[in-house]
């Protein structure tokens, strides 16, 4: 089947034996595809053996670390094809990944985005709150996965107001009447968890305002690590929100910038979703076979969007658990998890950390 | 020198006054009061039942015996000259090696010196149980002089105590690597006081595949081998990444085969598990040898414990690649003179096995070895030893008077 086939299919709607079916010849092509692309890969797969003769279920195939792309320029199309680099946000005197994009790959990535995300706040562009401040979008030096993550985002607004001002404070009148004006409309929220939780959250707790939020569907990722230290559970995150200004529709998602546009969406239940597009794989790290159910272990992710660059089958260095596959109460197909954070003395990766080490 | 110390701990003795301790005399290498202190320190240690849990502090306590000093002290008889400690040796011990404050902190004393170390910042039992038998040994009279040209501190590393104590110091003894010397390097010395430095090393290691076929004890090798890599997760600089094996394919083959295996029953009853991060390293250290050199292949591993890598050339920048805790590159090896080729000033020790002194004599004299310090049987890498490195510590530590 074709990408673009592929693409239209509803995100959360095939099984387990019918997502294998279709992911292992479409990544084990794509790996062929790079192997016959781009040199570095070729010798990687060659040190391990890997054989493009050979039809693999996508289980099988090889995986690269996420650290190499910040040592290496990989790539799989001819230098004057990339129309984007993408790079990981890293805090100063810590290497970035560079991620590479044609043209293909990129609107790729927008139509999985957009399949993904209209499932959960629907298929019309709706007025927009961002969770952050304009800067981060015209600041070049700012300029970073944050950034990419609030442009890639914002496509799903028909009008869109940033809520927080330069100097990273709520802007509460602005907020109250883009609110009166799209009184009755379906609000989409987005904003990294972190600032949600810093500069709308704990605003809100202390200020006493409370702006009715609740048509407002809430869309957050970036990792939780600073919420983590401050004992801020994803439960307790959610509950919050509702009880400050009605949001009922909270949704966390973990992604990367090295597989954009395949994110993990949580669902109603709390559990982050694997669509068609993608799934996730539990590593043991005694020998990196497949952890079970309830076991955790190192986050492996495969999407079938990476064509500019070897980055369909990918290493993390996040710990998560698989929580089942096929049957979560929300009624979604395909494997649902949860993160469990960093590994151990890896190096702070995510988006919007890079901010938290200043508070 | 203004100097606020109360961001210095004195963990012996409990108050050092600075002034009077700059005042004391050196004395003369292998002085009887310093070969009597280490002795008793010798059983000190080994009275507390603690050392059974550290074989680390076990083998220290073995090393100061009398018998073994007055071995040592053989082999500088007659060289000539008078000798006697430099005056102050300012220690900075590696924060990674629990034990080898201890070490540093021996050759001082053996050289004739007053020896101020810093130890390791991180609280380890090892440094307590020693620290402990120094105090109730200071507490006796007749050690009382040697005792009292030891201060044993532990400081922040931001702290400006090192500026302190570089400012007086004689000599100065630096492990730990080079980021850690740079660092101390800023703080200057006074102009006849020099530096002592243990830089970041690599280590190797050569096996003749006929001989090891022929070896009957192969789980012994093997434990000494895990001794010399596992134990410190290979980030010990005498623990080798390179295993170069010499002999005939068939040879290599059979011997590898049953070295590995050998090695990796030990690693699973002893090593416990692999850390997540540890095994995204080996992974990444795999694919960065192989997207940077030709020929670079993994040999399937059953687990992440033990990987190998199997390189078809032997390039400089091999060592780039290394990896730790159970990551180990192989090449089959022609000639000495091929190692030759890689060997450079980073190169510290060779552990070897079936190979005759005479051969390895041959190596060291033939070869023109820009690295290079120790030679020595697999299981041993880790032995301390008072030639470190290719110093001499009891003559770097020490300086000749002449008479003529």
């Amino acid at each position: 089947m074709e990408l673009i086939e592929i693409l239209d299919i509803p995100p959360y709607s095939l099984n387990k034996t019918e997502k294998e079916k279709l992911l292992s010849p479409f990544l084990t092509s794509l790996s062929r595809y790079h192997y016959e692309h781009c040199l570095p890969f070729k010798k990687m797969m060659d040190s391990v053996h890997f054989d493009i003769r050979r039809d693999y279920n996508y289980a099988e195939l090889p995986f690269l670390p996420v650290r190499l792309f910040k040592m290496f320029e990989l790539n799989s199309v001819p230098k004057e094809y990339i129309i984007k680099t993408m790079t990981s946000s890293g805090t100063s005197g810590q290497a970035v990944s560079r991620i590479f994009l044609d043209r293909d790959t990129s609107s790729s990535q927008t139509k999985a985005l957009t399949k993904i995300v209209s499932s959960f706040i629907g298929s019309q562009r709706v007025p927009m709150i961002i969770v952050d401040s304009e800067s981060v979008i015209k600041d070049r030096n700012l300029f970073s996965a944050r950034g990419a993550g609030i442009l890639g985002f914002s496509m799903f607004g028909s009008k869109r107001m940033y809520a927080l001002n330069d100097k990273m404070e709520l802007n509460i009148d602005e907020l109250q009447s883009f609110l009166e004006k799209h009184m009755g409309e379906r609000i989409f929220m987005f904003g990294f968890t972190f600032m949600v939780y810093q500069h709308l959250y704990k605003e809100l707790v202390k200020s006493g305002v409370r702006p009715d939020l609740s048509n407002a569907v809430l869309i957050h990722g970036g990792g939780w690590k600073k919420l983590i230290s401050e004992s801020v559970s994803s439960t307790v995150f959610r509950e919050k929100l509702k009880e400050l200004c009605g949001i009922s529709s909270v949704h966390d998602y973990y992604g990367m910038v090295e597989q954009t546009g395949t994110i993990y969406m949580e669902c109603e239940c709390g559990h982050l979703h694997a669509p068609v597009f993608s799934d996730i794989i539990i590593r043991r790290p005694h020998d990196f076979s497949i952890s079970p159910v309830g076991e955790k272990g190192i986050i492996q992710v495969l999407s079938i969007l990476p064509k500019s660059y070897p980055g369909h089958s990918l290493l993390t260095e996040d710990e998560g658990v698989l929580l089942g596959e096929d049957d979560c109460a929300c009624g979604r197909l395909g494997k649902y998890f949860k993160i469990e954070g960093r590994l151990k003395n890896a190096e702070i990766r995510g988006c919007s950390d890079t901010y938290a080490t200043k508070f | 020198m203004q100097q606020n110390f109360n961001e210095i701990s004195f963990l012996f003795p409990n108050i050092v006054d600075i002034e009077k301790f700059k005042l004391l005399p050196a004395s003369q290498p292998f002085a009887e009061d310093a070969v009597a202190f280490l002795n008793a320190l010798s059983r000190e240690i080994t009275k507390d039942p603690q050392i059974r849990n550290f074989p680390d502090v076990a083998t220290f306590a073995f090393f100061c015996r009398k018998a073994n000093i007055l071995q040592l002290k053989k082999k500088y008889e007659n060289d000539g000259f008078i000798r006697k400690g430099r005056g102050i040796v300012f220690h900075v011990a590696p924060s990674n090696v629990p034990v080898n404050f201890a070490y540093s902190l021996l050759c001082g004393i053996l050289a004739g010196n007053v020896n101020i170390v810093r130890v390791p910042s991180k609280d380890f039992e090892q440094v307590t149980i020693i620290i402990n038998a120094i105090k109730r040994l200071s507490e006796n009279d007749e050690l009382k002089a040697v005792t009292d040209k030891i201060a044993l501190i532990r400081y922040d590393r931001t702290s400006a105590a090192t500026s302190f104590f570089s400012s007086f110091c004689d000599v100065r003894v630096i492990w730990g690597g080079d980021e850690t010397i740079a660092q101390i390097r800023k703080s200057l010395i006074p102009a006849r006081s020099y530096d002592v430095t243990f830089a970041d090393r690599y280590s190797i290691c050569i096996i003749n595949a006929k001989a090891y076929l022929l070896e009957e004890r192969t789980e012994k090798i093997a434990q000494a081998f895990y001794n010399d890599t596992y134990l410190f997760d290979q980030n010990a600089c005498t623990a080798p990444h390179l295993i170069n094996w010499f002999g005939t394919i068939d040879e290599v083959e059979r011997a590898k085969s049953i070295f590995w295996a050998e090695l990796h029953k030990i690693v699973v009853q002893r090593y416990g598990k692999v850390q997540p991060v540890i095994a995204v390293d080996k992974l990444t250290a795999l694919y960065n040898s192989a997207a940077n050199a030709v020929g670079v292949r993994q040999t399937p591993p059953t687990d992440n414990l033990l990987w190998r890598i199997e390189v078809e050339n032997l390039t400089v920048d091999l060592e780039e690649y290394r990896c730790s805790s159970g990551y180990f590159m192989e090449y089959h090896a022609n000639s000495f003179a091929e190692l030759t080729t890689i060997i450079n000033r980073k190169f510290q020790t060779v552990a070897y096995y079936g190979f005759t002194q005479n051969e390895l004599e041959e190596f060291v004299r033939n070869e023109n070895l820009s690295g290079i310090d120790r030679i020595v049987p697999i299981g041993q890498t880790t032995d301390f030893s008072v030639i470190w490195d290719g110093f001499d510590l009891i003559r770097t530590l020490s300086r000749c008077i002449q008479i003529i």
